[in-house]
This record gives C-alpha cells, structure tokens and sequence, in this order.
C-alpha cells in the first residue's frame, strides 16, 4: 500500500527550470500514466520519485511520510528501464536475485523468490541464461522481475516498451495489464509518449508540458472533456481538428475541436464547406481529408467509404461533441 | 635462488594484499560504523548519507596522496630548486636559466632535441601511414602490423642491446658481425664507428626510436582508415581517381585528426626522450639531449640541483601546450564518435 | 577474400614490399635471437646470418701419440677421428694438410705422402690413418690441419650462463617482484578513483579530473630528486633503508596513475547510466556497485592498462636505477643488463642471451595480449611516453 504526493514539487537544472510546481495525488494500487511530448520533463518527474534525482523544492510523500532525503533504496521503489538495464555478465538468475542479495536475505530465500517469479514470468527456463541470449520481450520480463521480486510498493515504469516492436509491444502491455491486476495493491507509474498505451491501461492519465501539469483524469474524462487545446491536440488519434473563425464565432468561442468522428454530412450551405482532398480506407475505418475556409479537416467514416477524392460535401460537428476554447485556449463551460 | 623466489612471493603477496586490504577493509569499517540497515529508518537513513559523502574519498584518497607525493610535491620542488643554487640552500633568481641558455651544452642538447623532434615524429607517422595503407587490403596484414607493432613491447635497454649489435664495428679488415657494416661492407665501402660519427650518430640513435614508435603510428592509424567510409573511396573511384590520388585527397583528409594525434604523442615522447641515449652512448659523441644533460647535472659529477632542474623545467614547459593541445584533440575525436 | 590471392602484377609488388619492411623491421631482433643461440666463438667470429647456412672453417686436430699404435703387416698405423676427445667442431672434412698453412692441399679421402715414408689419410667424417715404416716415437701426436664443413649449430649455452652463473636469473625474479605489484596495485587504486570520479557525487570532481590530465606532462625523470631525498630523509626517520620494493611500487603506482585514472575514467563513465543507477535502487551500495556491476564490465580496459602498465615496468630503467639498490638482491633486469653493457659491452654471446631472456616476457605478454594492448593504445592515445 503506498499513496504518492507531491506537493509544489520543483526541479531545475542549473538555471533551468524543468518541473514546475508539480502537484499530484497518487492512490494507491493505481496505475498512472505520465504522457506528453518529448522533453517535456516526465522521465525527470519519474527519476525525482525515485529518489534518483533530487528535486530542487517541494515535498514529496510516500506513504505518508516525505522521502525527499531517502536514497532510492529505501523507497520501497523497484524501477523498469526503457533499457531494461539488466546487468550484461550476471546470468537472468543473478540479475533478479541482485537486490534480494543486497538486503542480506540467504541463498535459499533468494532461490525460493527469484523461482517463483520466473514462474510467475514464464521464466523458468532461461534462469541460468545470459541477458544477451534472450529476446527483447524476455529481456523486458527479466527487468519486470527484478522490480516484482523485492515486493516494491511502487512500480515505476520509464517507457518500458519502446525498443520492442509492435507485435511485441502489444503483447507486453497485456502483461503489464494481467501484472497489474494480480498486484493489485501495488502503485505503478508509467511514462510513456504512445497514447494507445496510455488509453488502455491507465488508471488515471497526467498530461505535461514544458514541466507543468496540463491535466489530470482517466482516460476518458481526457477525451471527453479535454481542458485544454494542448490535452484535447494530445489525446485521441487522428488528432481532434480544431476551427477558428466563424463556426467558432457562432459557438462563442475562439476555437473550437471536433473529434473526426463527430461530424454529420449535411447539405445546409450554412455548415462548413469543402472538397475532399484525400481519402484513407483502413478496412475498419476510412479517413476523409477536407480542405475547407477553415484549414485541412479530418473525418473518420465507419467501414469503407463511398466518398471520392474530389467530392465536395458539407460538413456538420455533432454538437454535444464540440469542445469549445475560450482566448487563453483553456476549456470554455458548457 | 629459492630462498629469492619465496621472499619475492611473500613481499607480493604482502604488497598487493595490503592494497587489498585498505579497500575492503575501510568501506568495511564505514558499513559496520554507519549501518544501511539501522534498526530505525531515520537512522538509516542518515546513516545513508553519512556513507555516500565519505566513501567518494575513500576510494580517492590513496589515489589523490600518490599524485600529490609523487607528482605534485616534485613538480613544486623542482620549481622551487630550479631558483636555487646547486645544493638548494641560496635564492639566485633566473641565474640556473640564464646559466642554462648561454651553456654550450644546453645549447647542443637543445639543437640535439630539435633534431629529434624534426625528424622522428614526421618519419615515425609517415612509416605508420605508409604500412597501415599497404597491409590495410592483405590477407596477412594483422600478422605484418604484428611484426611491426612487436618492438614497442621491448626495452630501451633490451633495444639498445640489440642495435649496438646492429651497429657493431670491427676494424677494416677484419670480418664485420654487425649487419650494417656487413652491408657497407658488401658494396664496398670502408666499415664506420656508426654510434661515434659526431652528427651522423643522432640519426643512427632516432633509427633506433623510429623502429620502436612505428609500430605505434601503424596500429592507430590503422584503425583510423578502417573507419573511412567505404562508399567515399568507391565514389572517388567512379569520379576516375587513382590510388595515389585517392590516398592524398580521399583518405589522408579524412583522418587528419588521427595523423595529428599521433604526431604529437610522439612529439612529446621525443621531448622526454632518455633512455635511448644514456644506453646506447651515455650522451657520448655530442649526443646528449635535454632529459640526459638533467640526469648528468642532477646525479653525475656532484650535481647541481639548481641546473638540473631549470632543465626539467624547461622540458616540462615545451611539453605542456603540445600536451593540452593534444588532449582536447582525443577528446574532439572521441565526441564525434 | 579471393581476390587477395590473385596474381596481378600489383599485388604482387604490394606483398613485396611488406615483405620488405617487415623484413628490415624484424631483422634486428632476429640477429639477436640467432647470435644468442650461437657458440660464442662463432658470434666473434661471423655475421649472425652466416649461421644458418653450413660454414667452412679452418680447423686444427692433434693425432694420436705412440701410445696408440698398433703393428699391423709390419706397419705401424695409428687411427682415430679428428673430431673425437679434441677442440675442433665437428663437421664434414673437405680438405687437409700438414702444414698450417696449407690446410686446403689434398681432398679428403686421399692419401698423402709424409716425410719418412709416412702416409695420411683423412676421411669426410674427420676418421684418420697415419701409418709408418718405424715405430712412432714422439709422446703427443703431430697435428693435421684441416677445413671442414660445418652444419648451423646452435646451442643453449649462452643462456644457461646468463641465468646461472652471470645472475641474470635472480634479477628476472627481482624485476618480478618489482612488476606484478606495481601492475596490480595501480589498477586498483586507479579503478576505484575512476570510479568515483565518473559516478560518485563529490565536491571540486572537475577540478581533480583537471588536475589529474595535466599531470600527463610532467616528466618522470623531474621527479627523481624530490623523491629521492624524501625516501632518504624518510629512511633515516623512521630507521629503515630508503630502497625497498615498496618504495619503487609506491613510485610506479604514482607516475603511472595520472594515465590509468584517465584511461578507466573515459571508459568507467562510459557504462549506462541506467546500469549503475538500477543497482543503486537494487540498494547497492557503491562498493558493491563498484565490485559486482562496475569492475566485471571494465575488463577491457583493465586488461589494456594493465599489459601497459607491465610493459612499462618491465621495461623500466630509471625508476628501477634510482628507487632501487644496485645489490643482487635488487638489481632488475634492465639493471642489469646496463651493467652487463658497461662490463661485458665486448661479449657478445652474454650480452645477446641477457637481452633475449628481458625481452622474452613483454614478448610473451605482448603477443598473447595484443587484442587488448591495442584496444589500450586507441583508448589512450595521448599518453606520452
Ligand atoms: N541532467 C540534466 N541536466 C540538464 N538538463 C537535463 C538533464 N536531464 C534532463 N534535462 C532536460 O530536462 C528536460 C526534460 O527531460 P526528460 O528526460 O524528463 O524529458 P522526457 O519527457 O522524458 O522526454 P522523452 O519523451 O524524450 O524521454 C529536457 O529538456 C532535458 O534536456
Ligand atoms: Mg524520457
């Protein structure tokens, strides 16, 4: 059990800010998911609750307890590398006995332990391997066993699945998931720029950007009602388009987003005009490229589409599904 | 002879045992004094601490006493001796320097230097260039690099041994058993004291580094033109260059860097340069050089600290700028890896 | 691959020259493994390379005297071999005679025509058969002299001198206990200040790693005198003689530190971050990080530090010179060898076997390591000297 806190966590590099006041609540047994663009500050803001670096202001809790002079090791933290980080001589074996070894537990302990989770791992058979004479997804699962086996209370997870392929990747994220109910109790923090990861299996989403917290939710509060451009732009594939000018006018809004699922074909003049541009057909879904007065819309279609590049047509947002931007480009209130 | 080999043994065990030992032994004692895993976790915790800001130093500090002892107090002495007279009692100011720029000695030895430097450097890499491009496409060319490379492995003195048997001389006549004076000889010409010709003799002694430094040039340069790329030598030949062209405009170019690097570690080494001479003519025949003349005035002839070490002073400052320059140079190579 | 095999006119030039430089290169070296393994008449006598060939070479026999003859159809006939219980070498006879002089005037095989009736025979394998009309009178035999041909001969007497009785032997175990240690302890020290220098948090790191680079230039031989009078002064306090071994591993650990911190360095903060930084949350701390992640992973460029460092040691003559007594106890075998140049700088025979036996452990060492020398050399490139 471990509740995480940060309260006006600060971190700077020199003169350079990179967090800015963080302030998060994190339940314990939930899965967090840390996305936003690249450099954007979420390795550092996983790297400060590790204990790995160390924040330049503001307290952070474990437990109810702050932590911000505990070293790493004393966290009560495991860590899942983007690298896996698996120590290249020491045999899969040795690799996840590592940390049991250094809490002064006997030869035997560690063996009972490291065998049940390769079990757990379905590692059983690669325990005396090298690192190096295993693929990318075992080598994931080895990494995955070091942090499970010293019975962390906090999982944290630095874009644990970018170096496998997408087959691969698919795959690990259902483990993740099936790891995750069968810890239940076990707070995981996740980072990852892969917002399909991010949907499926976070508890609750954080948005960052440039080191400030844009929002923070469940997945589909984040989609459904985006507090910002940046978190409605972020979340969702296609991106959400976004009108300026008179349709938004009209909404009184400066600006206005609409999921390419949202819109109706009309024939009213009054609703946006405009010829197809382009046309995608993936089978499942089809996409429509519109060039219209108000820029290059996109428009998801169920199934294959009947609609030729050239076609002109009208296109009508759905309105319960149109968000609206004031000025400062934050959510307006319905 | 056993009794030697046994107490060779046990000075050995004891001396690398011992070094051993202050390692285990301190971060040993610095675990048991501040345990990690103290009975409550704020003790731990500092105890954490305690540990993280001591150990650095434990694992510096018999590296950081060793420089100082061995290099940084005699670098402050020598400075310090190199204004004093000769048994070190007396400030005399720039006298040893003054004393040192108008000695016929010190002059020769400079002029002797400046040879080396002249010579052995350019020769030592051109050598180098010229081998690593001939046995860079041979089946047998790790086995030659091999050969060439084998010399560094060798003493001074053992390399000594063997070019004064090179160079050995026996009277006009008689049958010559050094092999240069064997092939004089072949072709005629009257047999020479090689190590003694005033002048000559230098280039007979840089010979000799020339064929221990080669090797060196070889292997790094060597590994210099592995990594040209292929494809800019292929387009060189598609673009109708030949060889020697492809060597001088496609190939050299590209591993300036590397060309200079090795230059200027030989330069330094020329600058340093010892033992060669003290073996091979014990600065006889006006061969000295500049670390012989501070050997001859620190140890020889009742020593002068004062002079000898104004001339060490001045080896360490004509090595200094070719030394910094070379090292930002390694580490620019190295970044752009 | 195949194409290096081919035969155009070019590539043929091109192993040529190789051939040649490696030739000229390796020459040397040669003539002093070769002279080394020749009888030490020999090496006075001709070039090294006159030795793999058969030689000719004037010889002198002594016959046997009137003790050893036989009487035989009434003759007298002494026989025996020239070779045998004598000085000469043995060989193929091709010639002899009676006279100095003339030792090339009859063929062997033949038989000559001495004063008093007396004929000589002498056969290829050095067998001769002196008969006579009257009894043999005098003691010892006459002499015969005589050209024979010699196979290349080589022996391992040089070296069973130098090592036995010119003490070349206990200065190899001296230069041993002088290199392992000073090899040994260097890595270690350096290791761990590498270590905390690439990875540790520590106050004025920039300024020690500065310090430590620039203490590349200093040259060796500026710091013998300081030294030399601090070991002495240090002796003299403490009751102790100032040349020991420790002095000398303490020396060669200091001047070889400044390069194997800088070399391990480079590649100590070269690991992944992640590595070290996942151990630290495995709660290890940084000896073991040190001991179990960090120093199984530095092999490589332990081992090139460390052949250098032997080499260096090895090879060593001023340090040794200075730090070290010049007694039998102490002296090295470069120590020694400088000795053996200045006594013995005309015997050749001592001189080239001393030689071969200091430089047949870097060889070893070098030929066996190589891989990894190498490997140091690119990494360290800047060492100068
Ligand atoms: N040690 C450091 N010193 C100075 N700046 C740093 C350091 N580490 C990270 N930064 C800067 O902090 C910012 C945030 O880096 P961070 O690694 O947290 O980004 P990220 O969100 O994880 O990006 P990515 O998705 O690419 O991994 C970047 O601008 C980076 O340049
Ligand atoms: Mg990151």
């Amino acid at each position: 059990m471990a509740d995480i806190k940060l309260t006006n966590l600060n971190k700077s590099y020199g003169a350079v800010q990179i967090l800015k006041d963080i302030n998060l609540d994190i339940k314990s047994g939930e899965f967090m998911v840390f996305v936003g663009p690249s450099g954007c500050g979420k390795s550092t803001l996983l790297r400060s609750i590790s204990g790995l670096d160390s924040v330049t202001s503001g307290t952070l809790e474990i437990d109810h307890a702050v932590v911000n002079e505990v070293p790493p090791s004393k966290r009560g933290i495991a860590m899942v590398f983007q690298s896996y980080a698996l120590y290249p001589h020491m045999s899969v074996f040795e690799n996840i006995g590592f940390a049991l070894e250094n809490q002064g537990l006997s030869r035997a302990e560690i063996k009972k332990k490291v065998e049940a989770v390769g079990e757990m791992l379905q590692l059983t058979s690669y325990l005396t391997r090298l690192p190096k004479a295993l693929s990318g997804g075992q080598r994931q699962r080895v990494a995955i066993g070091r942090a499970i086996v010293r019975g962390a209370k906090v999982f944290l997870f630095d874009e644990p699945l970018s170096n496998l392929d997408a087959a691969l990747r698919v795959q690990m994220r259902m483990e993740i998931a099936k790891l995750k109910r069968d810890l239940p109790n076990t707070t995981m923090i996740y980072v990852t720029h892969d917002q399909v990861e991010a949907m499926t299996m976070a508890d609750r989403i954080v948005v960052l950007k440039a080191g400030v917290v844009q929002q923070v939710g469940t997945p589909m509060e984040l989609y459904e009602r985006p507090n910002s451009v940046f978190v409605a732009g972020f979340i969702g594939s296609p991106k959400m388009n976004f009108i300026a000018g008179t349709p938004a006018k009209g909404l009184k809004a400066k600006t206005i987003g609409v999921r390419p699922e949202h819109f109706e074909f009309s024939t009213a003049k009054t609703d946006i005009a405009g010829t197809v541009d382009y046309t995608e057909i993936l089978g499942s879904d089809s996409f429509l490229y519109v060039t219209t007065p108000s820029g290059m819309l996109t428009v998801r279609q169920p199934g294959r589409t009947e609609i030729k590049t050239g076609q002109k047509l009208n296109l009508k947002p759905i309105a319960q599904h149109v968000h609206r931007f004031g000025d400062d480009d934050m959510r307006l209130a319905n | 002879m056993t009794a030697q080999i046994i107490y060779a043994f046990i000075t050995v065990v004891l001396g690398v045992g011992g070094c051993f030992g202050y390692f285990y032994g301190s971060n040993w004692l610095l675990d048991r004094i501040f345990p990690a895993n103290a009975s409550n976790d704020a003790s731990a915790v500092r105890n954490l601490r305690i540990q993280a800001n001591t150990r650095p130093w434990l694992f510096l500090g018999p590296a950081l006493i060793l420089l100082s002892l061995y290099l940084i107090f005699p670098v402050i002495q020598t400075f310090w001796l190199s204004f004093h007279d000769r048994a070190g009692n007396k400030f005399v100011g720039f006298a040893n320097y003054a004393w040192a720029f108008s000695d016929d000695e010190f002059r020769l030895s400079i002029f002797n230097n400046i040879l080396w430097l002249a010579v052995v450097p350019a020769l030592c890499t051109l050598m180098g260039l010229v081998i690593a491009v001939l046995t860079d496409r041979l089946w047998w060319g790790n086995l030659a690099k091999s050969l060439i490379f084998m010399p560094l492995a060798i003493s001074f003195v053992g390399a000594s041994v063997i070019w004064k048997f090179v160079y050995d001389y026996r009277g006009e006549g008689q049958e010559q058993i050094g092999i240069l004076n064997a092939v004089v000889g072949y072709f005629g010409l009257s047999p020479q004291v090689w190590i003694a010709l005033p002048f000559w003799n230098n280039f007979f002694l840089m010979a000799i580094l020339v064929w221990i430094q080669t090797g060196f040039a070889t292997v790094i340069l060597a590994a210099a033109l592995r990594g040209i790329p292929e494809d800019t030598l292929e387009a060189a030949t598609i673009d109708g260059a030949g060889p020697f062209k492809i060597f001088y405009r496609i190939m050299v170019p590209q591993i300036y860097g590397t060309i200079l690097v090795v230059w200027t570690t030989i330069t330094v080494l020329v600058l340093k340069i010892f033992d060669i001479v003290l073996t091979m003519t014990n600065s006889q025949w006006d061969t000295t050089v500049l670390a012989n003349l501070m050997f001859d005035w620190m140890f020889r002839g009742g020593g002068d600290f004062g002079r000898g070490a104004a001339i060490a002073i001045v080896i360490m400052v004509a090595v200094l700028p070719i030394m910094i320059w070379n090292i930002r140079q390694a580490n620019k190579e190295q970044g752009g890896h | 691959m195949l194409k290096s095999f081919s035969l155009e006119p070019s590539r043929i030039a091109l192993n040529l020259a190789v051939l040649f430089i490696i030739t000229l290169w390796t020459l040397p070296t040669a003539g002093l493994l070769i002279s080394s393994l020749r009888d030490k008449n020999d090496i006075a006598a001709s070039g090294w390379w006159t030795a793999l060939a058969s030689a000719d070479r004037n010889q002198v026999g002594r016959m046997k005297g009137k003790a050893d003859q036989v009487e035989k159809d009434g003759k007298f006939v002494i026989s025996g071999n020239l070779f045998e219980g004598q000085d000469a070498v043995s060989g193929k006879v091709s010639a002899f005679g009676s006279k100095v002089q003339a030792p090339e005037a009859n063929a062997a095989g033949s038989t000559v025509d001495l004063e008093g009736g007396q004929t000589l025979n002498v056969n290829v394998d050095g067998s001769y058969v002196l008969t006579s009309p009257t009894a043999f009178d005098n003691e010892r035999g006459s002499r015969v002299f005589f050209i024979s041909s010699q196979p290349p001969r080589f022996t391992t007497e040089n070296y069973e001198t130098v090592l036995f009785s010119e003490g070349i032997g206990r200065s190899f175990v001296n230069s041993l206990t002088v290199t392992i240690p000073a090899t040994i302890i260097p890595i270690l020290i350096a290791a761990f200040a590498a270590y905390a220098l690439a990875w540790m948090k520590l106050p004025f790191r920039g300024l020690i790693i500065a310090i430590i680079v620039g203490l590349l230039v200093v040259p060796l031989q500026m710091s013998l005198i300081p030294l030399l009078k601090l070991y002495n002064a240090a002796g003299t306090f403490m009751g102790v003689p100032s040349k020991t071994y420790l002095g000398i591993w303490l020396a060669h650990t200091g001047f070889g530190l400044p390069f194997a911190i800088y070399l391990l360095r480079s590649y100590i903060a070269g690991l992944p971050k992640d590595l070290i930084e996942s151990a630290q949350i495995d709660g290890a701390n940084d000896f073991k990080i040190f001991r179990r992640i960090v120093l199984p992973l530095t092999f490589p460029a332990l081992a090139s530090f460390a052949i250098f460092q032997f080499l260096w040691v090895w090879n060593d003559l001023l340090v040794a010179i200075v730090f070290l007594g010049s007694g039998p106890d102490q002296l090295v075998l470069t120590g020694k060898l400088n000795a053996l140049l200045g006594s013995r700088g005309g015997n050749w025979e001592i001189l080239t076997a001393s030689a071969f036996v200091t430089i047949i452990v870097p060889l070893t060492v070098f030929f066996s390591l190589q891989r990894y020398f190498v490997r140091g050399l690119l990494a360290g490139s800047v060492k100068g000297g």
